[in-house]
């Protein structure tokens, strides 16, 4: 099955290209970019003029919420998501029933996501067995049945010197882990960001320091260990400042953000919205223009969703009662096109960071147009206006606060190793 | 004449000016109906009021119970003890059940801040009155402090009301700010750093203090919040004895404010932590006036939810 991609402008940062040319694909892997391709027989052709053509995005930070907990979303439904929002790669998160502690579940895992699935899944593991932050998982055996990353995600490692011995243990076995960073002590009971909309509210409050502070330790065990660590869902002006600050010094550390961080602040609770409720909750108009900030520099790698689906009976309850999360793979590209049209990011810088650099960070062998690679690409019409519509979204859970929302652009196909996957 | 339009009262941010200026002067007229001999009027007959209390009280409860019957509504009491949520069914589901039951009016307070809305959500042909929602709001609180103010003083504007004690908990605190900055007051608040919530200075006209005596000096009206122990004992304070030190009244920090202050708690009160027992006894208390005025209040609310006119 061959792809002739034709008129569209070809964005791929990873080799600094940024023109309108053809892409063509032959057995699944990219053959040629150029201008004026001519299609072999037996190769159908997709006019892509007006459209962006770029690696298939990449969301480094997903729950898939598979094995387990299938009634919240499932390999299948979950990927499904992934493709509609343009996405060839997720990263799945391993707060599973059983989490991704051992080989078994990795293998589960990634069987049902190449023979049911809509993109590629790469596991990420646990770092601690069981997910209980007591004592590490098998991290070798974790790397070689196929997880790229470690993390307990959801929970922080609590035990410095649990967290720093995974550090040093991870280099060794090279897979990367990722952190939590969240100081219970601090984080508490808390529900939402602790603020004035809190204040007004009456509801417990979880101050950015909780986050800067957990951000601060991670990075001093990673430079200490001289290992490299990637910060997950950075929320806070604090957490962007002590990331740069390590950057600068030269520290292995890079990171993400998720579009309702420089999307939404914490007013999307007022009204007592759980789709606005989150683990690190909104916060607050400075931390928005911090992300953004960072964002630009390059202090933040990368945009990822933490897409967290949970039925309607744990979100359509009392605030405090209502679980953490949102789904994002569906509303993550329009709302980070939105940076563009305001002038934070440049197209390229975007791509980057939903494509090259997660592809990058994790060693994904994605992210690029060049010749010879996976032809993962994805298609998008940056003009198309459309409204987030419960009904219309693939995703089994619906807990956006985006619902409702009009947005401009969206992937118009998305192309799996020569295949399109979506529409299908 | 000010009208009343809301099925529901869960917050005095919701309300204007107007409109707690006339659920204040209904309870005036309603706390006449308080003195007779025979101490009902049929405005409410044939209403279903039901009290749903997630969390234990004694004041609030009885005082709405009265209220209710009082005004000749039938009310029934539900309290966490006997209701379902210890078999574990949702609040919306417990609501969708009374609401089969066919209520009037659903009081309730609820651990949750917010949960009144949850629960409005659910019920659209009810009215709901927040008689306490987490750290949220506690209107009847605080229009029952207002009424004990108004009272003395005939008018609101321009007091100066402190309020000290555990501000970030305090729902009372909340309502009261809302309630009296609307009505003209200028709120000072005190309180040990670690229980004065970021920004509050933004909720009214409230300035916040570095210490007691600077929120009391020359106030008109000073109230005191109640100190838990089990909530503001592990982190927030040293102990009570250290507390009452720097936020207790007693009869010499009182000499700070006006002469004739009024001393207003909301109870119940830990004597000796927050307030001393001869402020809490002496003239200058408002105490028990103030739950005096709770009947009369929330016969008000129930009769203004129930959009009735009065004869």
């Amino acid at each position: 099955m061959n792809l002739l991609i034709k008129g569209g402008r070809v964005i791929d940062p990873s080799q600094k290209l940024d023109d309108v040319c053809d892409v063509l694909i032959e057995n699944g892997l990219v053959k040629e970019i150029g201008k004026g391709l001519k299609a072999p027989a037996g190769t159908d052709t997709v006019n892509a003029a007006g459209k962006y053509v770029v690696p298939g995005l990449i969301d480094m930070h997903v729950h898939l919420r598979d094995p387990g907990l299938e009634y919240k979303e499932d390999i299948v439904s979950g990927t499904r998501a992934a493709a509609a929002g343009g996405f060839t790669s997720v990263c799945c998160m391993p707060n599973t029933k059983p989490c991704i502690d051992n080989k078994a579940v990795v293998s589960y895992i990634i069987s049902k996501a190449k023979n049911e699935g809509f993109c590629n899944v790469f596991p990420v593991g646990n770092i601690t067995y069981g997910m209980n932050g007591e004592r590490m998982a098998e991290m070798g055996e974790l790397k070689e049945s196929g997880c790229v990353a470690v993390s307990d995600d959801g929970k922080p490692v609590c035990n410095s010197e649990l967290m720093m011995r995974s550090l040093q243990y991870a280099r060794g076995i090279g897979i990367m882990v990722i952190s939590h960073a969240e100081e219970l002590s601090l984080a508490g009971t808390g529900v939402m960001n602790e603020g004035f909309t809190s204040t007004e509210l009456g509801l417990k409050g979880i101050p950015r320091v909780a986050e800067d502070i957990a951000t601060a330790r991670d990075i001093m065990l990673a430079e200490y260990t001289g290992s490299p660590i990637h910060v997950a869902h950075v929320s806070t002006k604090g957490a962007v400042r002590i990331i740069r600050e390590a950057k600068a010094r030269g520290v292995k550390v890079t990171c993400e953000t998720a579009p309702h961080y420089f999307t939404l602040t914490d007013d999307a609770v007022r009204g007592y919205n759980t789709a606005a409720k989150m683990n690190p909750p909104l916060r607050e108009a400075d931390d928005v223009a911090a992300v953004k900030e960072g964002l630009k520099d390059g202090t933040i790698d990368c945009i990822a969703t933490d897409h967290a689906p949970h039925n309607i009976d744990e979100k359509d309850v009392e605030f405090n009662e209502a679980l953490n999360g949102i789904i994002g793979l569906e509303t993550s590209l329009p709302l980070s096109l939105k940076l563009v049209e305001e002038g934070v990011l440049s197209l390229n810088q975007l791509i980057e960071k939903m494509s090259c650099n997660p592809s990058k960070i994790l060693d994904l062998q994605r992210g690029t147009l060049k010749t010879g690679s996976v032809a993962d690409v994805t298609l998008i019409d940056p003009s198309i206006e459309w409204t987030v519509e419960k009904e219309k979204l693939a995703s089994k859970s619906k807990n956006s606060p985006f619902l409702g929302w009009k947005l401009k652009g969206k992937a118009c196909a998305t192309i799996l190793a020569g295949k399109t996957v979506c529409p299908a | 004449m000010a009208e009343f339009r809301h099925k529901d009262i869960i917050a005095l941010r919701d309300l204007t000016g107007e409109e707690i200026g006339l659920l204040l002067s209904t309870a005036e007229s309603m706390r006449e109906i308080n003195s007779r001999d025979i101490k009902k009027v049929p405005t409410l007959r044939g209403k279903t009021i039901i009290n749903l209390f997630y969390e234990a009280s004694t004041r609030t409860r009885t005082s709405f119970e009265i209220a209710g019957k009082r005004l000749s509504a039938d009310t029934v009491n539900i309290s966490t003890s006997t209701s379902s949520s210890t078999k574990g069914e949702t609040l919306a589901d417990t609501a969708l059940n009374l609401l089969a039951m066919k209520p009037d009016i659903i009081v309730m307070r609820h651990a949750v801040s917010g949960s009144h809305y949850f629960l409005s959500k659910y019920l659209p042909n009810c009215s709901i009155i927040n008689a306490g929602d987490g750290a949220h709001e506690h209107p009847s609180q605080g229009l029952l402090d207002m009424l004990t103010m108004k009272d003395k003083f005939g008018r609101l504007d321009g007091l100066k009301v402190a309020i000290v004690g555990d501000i970030t908990h305090s729902r009372v605190a909340r309502s009261n700010i809302q309630g009296l900055t609307k009505m003209g007051s200028a709120i000072y608040l005190a309180g040990p750093p670690t229980m004065m919530p970021p920004g509050v200075e933004r909720l009214g006209n409230v300035t916040v203090c570095n210490s007691m005596k600077e929120a009391i000096q020359d106030a008109d009206v000073v109230m005191m919040l109640r100190i838990q122990q089990e909530r503001q004992g592990k982190t927030l304070m040293p102990n009570a004895r250290e507390y009452s030190r720097y936020f207790g009244l007693n009869p010499d920090n009182l000499k700070l404010a006006k002469p004739g202050a009024m001393v207003m708690h909301p109870g119940p009160i830990n004597r000796g932590v927050e307030m001393s027992s001869y402020v809490v006894d002496g003239d200058q208390s408002h105490i028990l006036k103030q739950v005096e005025n709770g009947v009369a209040v929330r016969m008000s609310m129930l009769y203004h939810v129930c959009g009735g006119e009065l004869e």
